[in-house]
């Protein structure tokens, strides 16, 4: 799993029945100190917990979890939001 | 999953048995700000898109998952959705970095 | 998918056992005109493709998904031959 900041939202009337209802939310990885993120980081995750812009998200991002997690067996889904994250502590 | 805009169609007389009746696109990848990653490469349609629409595409074996009937198919990128809005945040506004100690977020 | 371009063909005696019999292609990915670009790989054949043809090649867990590649150490397979390609709605190749 990985942290992300969600920093847009898809709208998508035409979509496959696995992402009917949920809501499409584009997440950018969250880096390092010091590190700059690169073009090609930003990827579109399935939204499982009602995040929104400007949350930082985990992101489950391996189709296995991700099926599990949105009880499809055999969804066509790879990154699906698992939980909204209040706070992180770095020792170092 | 990542998005993509179709650029054409790609036709195929020989295919895998059981990948027959998809239609095969022509796509160019892109990033959140819809600026191109790498080559054109060619998807399996499933949501009947057409020339220039602005697609959510996935990858890997996710991608057979996707397909109506037959799932055990060698595809490894799928057309999933049509966009028709996206809204994304400008880079300056919000933080990306982990600092040392603690980092609160709401 | 992607677009490649086969440019060779590989011969191996000595190989996983799940490999025997497998057509092993050498190919090279193209852009969407058929010119060459990046490194060359190899990919189990489940089409019949040949020398010189455009095809298309899953990779990864997609391409041990044949009956052909099921179960083997493969993570490249050819899925298709490609007769034309067409792209912002001008035919950019057509095969020979």
């Amino acid at each position: 799993m990985i942290l992300g900041k969600v920093v847009g939202t898809i709208v998508t009337t035409i979509s496959h029945p696995h992402y009917k209802n949920r809501r499409l939310l584009v997440v950018q990885p969250l880096i390092m100190d010091g590190e700059m993120p690169a073009p090609e980081d930003d990827f579109i995750a399935l939204d499982n917990t009602q995040a929104g812009i400007g949350d930082t998200v985990l992101v489950n991002r391996e189709g296995n979890g991700a099926r599990q997690a949105l009880g499809i067996p055999d969804g066509c889904v790879i990154s699906v939001i698992v939980g909204v994250v209040d706070s992180v502590y770095l020792a170092e | 999953m990542l998005f993509g805009r179709v650029k054409g169609t790609a036709i195929c007389t020989i295919k895998y048995p059981g990948t027959e009746g998809l239609k095969l696109l022509v796509v160019q990848p892109l990033n959140k700000r819809l600026e191109p990653l790498g080559t054109l490469q060619v998807a399996a349609d499933v949501v009947h898109a057409g020339p220039g629409d602005l697609c959510v595409m996935v990858r890997s074996r996710e991608a057979a998952l996707a397909m109506p009937v037959e799932k055990f198919v060698p595809i490894d990128l799928a057309l999933v959705g049509i966009v028709d809005e996206l809204e994304v945040k400008p880079d300056g506004e919000f933080s990306y970095a982990l600092k040392t100690g603690r980092n609160q977020f709401t | 998918m992607l677009i490649a371009k086969v440019i060779g063909t590989t011969v191996s005696t000595i190989k996983d056992e799940k490999l025997h019999g497998r057509k092993l292609l050498i190919l090279r990915q193209t852009d969407e005109t058929g010119a060459p670009s990046g490194k060359p790989y190899v990919a189990v054949d489940t089409v019949d493709a040949g020398i010189g043809d455009l095809v298309l090649t899953a990779a990864g867990s997609s391409a041990r998904q044949t009956n052909i590649t099921k179960d083997t150490p493969v993570d490249a397979v050819i899925m298709s031959i490609i007769d034309s390609l067409e792209v912002d709605g001008k035919v950019v190749f057509r095969k020979s």
